[in-house]
């Protein structure tokens, strides 16, 4: 058994830089490479492609990015972790089986973690009394049931960690917990108990650390953003976790970027509601308890973390659709740019009166001016330029399509020194709402599957 | 008795959870975290936000990092995808908030002023 592993992410968000992952692999040592690609709006993207094409609904850079990765791998001694599998996780192992046939990469492992997807299973629950209620609302499921385009489970840890202990070499999942993706290995490595709960809570906030990548190592920085060096080569962050718990986060030696107490405490801070019970599938973490020591540059010791025991539930994250929305912005320049840009809004909105549309909600913005921070940011001079943004959201596409048309037109019927219309009329987009709820943990189960070249 | 900006004194990072945006505040120095308990009530965060925050402001303690947490609900347009706001994710909601100006005594604020001056030449050298 190892007494430390190097645990690399490579991924904050499906988009994220491109070059991140090689750089984690071959810029230094590591034993993990963990790729987060899914937030809420990610999954019902990926299941329109699906249905468009039932061989599609995963991360497809993985595929392009695993001819690179996969000689790496067995090169320098590395596994990977990651929740691109989106709502086809078969597929996307598929695919990378595939890849690694190719590259006659005999014997290599593929972990595949399924279950997650209930949309089909929605009545079956419903009928067992499960209500799958909104977690903010309380209303009940049956209210968006026909709408509903997505729902998937939040699985943590536990089935990463039986599919590395059958020897996957890479682990897909579908809808999994950040978090999880990075206490697996931990589990896996230093042969954790699930009850174990502190050494849990240490391996969930070290996963809370790396789920953003280069969020926790100088990116987005509000503290001292002047005084991170070189952000064009941004190393993202590696968690050194040892068997006891303690992490230290890190980077590759000769990256750019900065990881100090102060971007590790932004990290932390970052969408966290009652720090004292950061829930997950895995364990209650404390992050009352987190202690910090900067112990050397780029490298920040985290430790001291508790743990409580696992709530019995699952989270549960649904979409549906929930209407359509349009943006349009239009730029004016001086003089009277903010004037001149509140005018047309006016006139704007007297046209679509008049046009007998309705819509839910038209929002009006004025970028460079106050869209930011409102009324706190207004006290300022006059400014140079302002962008006039405007919004609707509505039920009803045809109202949404007739906004787009309304917008060009005041470049020529309304206020002077006017520009910045590219890219043609706004189009109406679907719009996904979720639904948040919980699921009691006995009522499903994760399947784990291991494929072999 | 003199003003001082909170951004001064502290940093911060903000995001969302639905329609509830979450604010993180952290001092810059450990010896400005009595303060900012003190004085950064919910009451006083909610007044800071006005029509900004249409439901409540709450408040949760990390004396471990210096800072505050702060959730407002009602604060994203509907949040997340559904808003109609540039800003749909509260990104931008922590530095609204670090613009909060505070009265302390004369001498502490000319105190934190010579910090925040020697932090910023500090970042000129290093820059050079």
């Amino acid at each position: 058994m190892k007494d430390r592993i190097r645990i690399a992410s490579g991924q904050g968000f499906w988009g994220d830089l491109p070059s991140a992952p090689l750089d984690q692999a071959t810029r230094g040592p590591i034993d993990y490479l963990v790729l987060d690609y899914l937030a809420e709006v990610t999954m019902s993207i990926l299941r329109k492609q699906m249905r468009r094409d039932p061989a599609l609904g995963y991360a497809k850079d993985l595929v392009p990015l695993m001819r690179s990765l996969l000689p790496l791998m067995r090169e320098r001694g590395f596994r990977m972790v990651t929740n691109g599998g989106g709502v086809n996780p078969r597929a996307c192992a598929a695919a990378i089986l595939a890849e690694a046939k190719k590259h006659g990469q005999k014997g290599f492992k593929v972990g595949v973690v399924t279950g997650d997807d209930i949309l089909d299973r929605i009545d079956g629950f419903v009928s067992q009394g499960i209500p799958l209620a909104n977690m903010e609302t309380g209303e009940p499921v049956t209210t968006v049931r026909e709408r509903l385009e997505s729902a998937n489970i939040y699985f943590g840890a536990a089935p990463i960690v039986e599919a590395l202990r059958q020897g996957a070499d890479v682990v897909i999942t579908g809808r999994t917990t950040d978090t999880g993706l990075t206490l697996a290995p931990m589990i896996h490595e230093f042969g954790w108990r699930f009850d174990d709960w502190d050494r849990l809570a240490a391996g969930t906030v070290a996963g809370h650390i790396l789920e953003c990548g280069g969020q926790a190592s100088g990116g987005n920085f509000l503290g001292d953003w002047r005084s991170v060096p070189d952000l064009a080569d941004i190393g993202f962050p590696i968690a050194e976790a040892h068997a006891d718990g303690t992490v230290v986060i890190t980077k590759h030696e000769g990256t750019g970027g900065l990881v100090s107490s102060a971007t590790v405490k932004e990290q932390l801070l970052y969408e966290i509601g009652d720090p004292r019970t950061y829930i997950t599938p895995d364990c209650i973490a404390d992050f009352t308890s987190i202690r910090l020591d900067e112990v050397a540059p780029d490298r920040v010791r985290v430790h001291g973390v508790q743990g409580r025991p696992a709530t019995d539930s699952y989270k549960v994250s649904m979409a549906y659709l929930d209407g359509y929305t349009a943006f349009g912005t239009l730029t004016y320049a001086w003089p009277e740019a903010l004037e001149k840009a509140k005018a047309a809004d006016g006139i704007l909105r007297e046209r679509l009166r008049k046009a007998g549309l309705e819509f839910e909600e038209v929002r009006t913005e004025y970028l460079g001016h106050s869209s930011s921070h409102g009324h706190l940011s207004t006290a300022g001079s006059e400014p140079e330029e302002v962008v006039l943004r405007i919004g609707v959201k509505g039920s009803d596409p045809a109202a949404i399509e007739r906004f787009g048309m309304e917008l060009a037109p005041l470049i020529l019927t309304g206020p002077p020194s006017v520009t910045g219309f590219a890219g043609g009329r706004p189009k109406p987009s679907e719009v996904i709402s979720y639904w948040p709820a919980l699921i009691p943990k006995t009522a499903v189960t994760p399947t784990v599957e291991i494929l072999e070249v | 008795m003199a003003r001082i900006r909170l951004y001064d004194i502290c940093h911060g990072r903000s995001g969302d959870k639905g329609d509830t945006a979450n604010v993180g505040i952290i001092v810059r120095k450990p010896e400005y975290y009595d303060l900012i308990r003190e004085r950064l009530t919910a009451e006083v965060v909610k007044a800071h936000f006005g029509e900004m925050v249409l439901g409540k402001v709450e408040r949760f303690e990390l004396p471990n990092l210096g800072a505050l947490n702060f959730l407002l609900h009602k604060a994203l347009g509907g949040g997340g995808t559904r808003s109609l706001k540039n800003d749909a994710q509260g990104k931008t909601l922590a530095a609204a908030l670090l613009r909060m100006e505070l009265e302390v005594p004369a001498e502490r604020a000319a105190e934190i002023r010579t910090d925040s001056r020697k932090e910023r030449q500090e970042h000129r050298e290093r820059a050079d």
